[in-house]
């Protein structure tokens, strides 16, 4: 089972990778939101891989925290490319 | 423009007290465990502006009417009380004492006064954090 473990490593590493590469070239900006969303759910598995092979259960609230900022930052993110402002002032307006 | 977004404000009506109970719990646990009042009060602020981002400023205003800036001085108050405690049972300036307790509902607990100086950590926090956002958050 610790095989399967450490090839599920390396494949998401390989997908972290490729993320990291859409970060840094994508065309626009909505492809550098999409790819760093994807970035935080790799991040949050490759957290979960290392506390089942390390067998240790201190990494699960930091899995949650992360999963936590990584959608609010891409809830903001997704409002300033819809509206161009983050902070409404009032809604009913 | 306006948009409809109902499905970010119907998550967010759920997700938010998720979030709190998460800073709540991580803010206890900071003494064994990852966790503390830092974080903790960077959890609550997200969950603030997670408010923020689904409904508007106005409204985040009128259900959570508080001063930052006073919160911030509080929790500086409560964390150098705490320190300075220490100077009346005559130990240097930030010990820190506990005790067993055998509390009703959660049976025999460690109680610690650095959890009263955690509370003045987080305080400030939420209150420093709060303040820059609704700074930055205010264009006109």
């Amino acid at each position: 089972m610790m095989a399967f473990y450490w090839i599920s490593l390396m494949l998401v590493s390989c997908a972290f990778a490729g993320l990291l590469f859409r970060l840094v070239k994508g065309p626009t900006v909505a492809d550098r939101v999409v790819a760093l969303d994807a970035i935080g759910i790799s991040l949050v598995s490759i957290i979960a891989l290392l506390s089942l092979i390390m067998g240790t259960a201190f990494f699960l609230e930091i899995i949650l925290l992360l999963s936590i900022l990584s959608f609010i930052g891409t809830a903001a993110f997704a409002k300033f490319i819809e509206r161009g402002e983050i902070f409404d002032r009032d809604h009913n307006r | 423009m306006r948009t409809n977004d109902v499905m970010l404000q119907t998550a967010t009506k759920v997700v938010t007290f998720i979030i709190l109970m998460f800073a709540v719990h991580i803010f206890f646990a900071g003494h064994y465990t990852p966790g503390g009042g830092f974080v903790g009060g960077l959890l609550t602020t997200s969950a603030i502006v997670l408010l923020m981002l689904a409904f508007d400023v106005k409204t985040v205003k009128k259900i959570l009417p508080i001063n930052y800036v006073i919160m911030t001085a509080v929790g500086l108050l409560i964390a150098i009380a705490t320190a300075a405690a220490s100077i009346i049972f005559d130990v240097p300036f930030f010990t820190h004492a506990y005790d067993y307790f055998d509390l009703p509902l959660f049976g025999k607990t460690s109680l610690h006064s650095a959890m009263l100086f955690d509370a003045g950590v987080y305080l400030v926090v939420v209150g420093v954090t709060m303040t820059i956002i609704q700074t930055i958050g205010e264009d006109e």
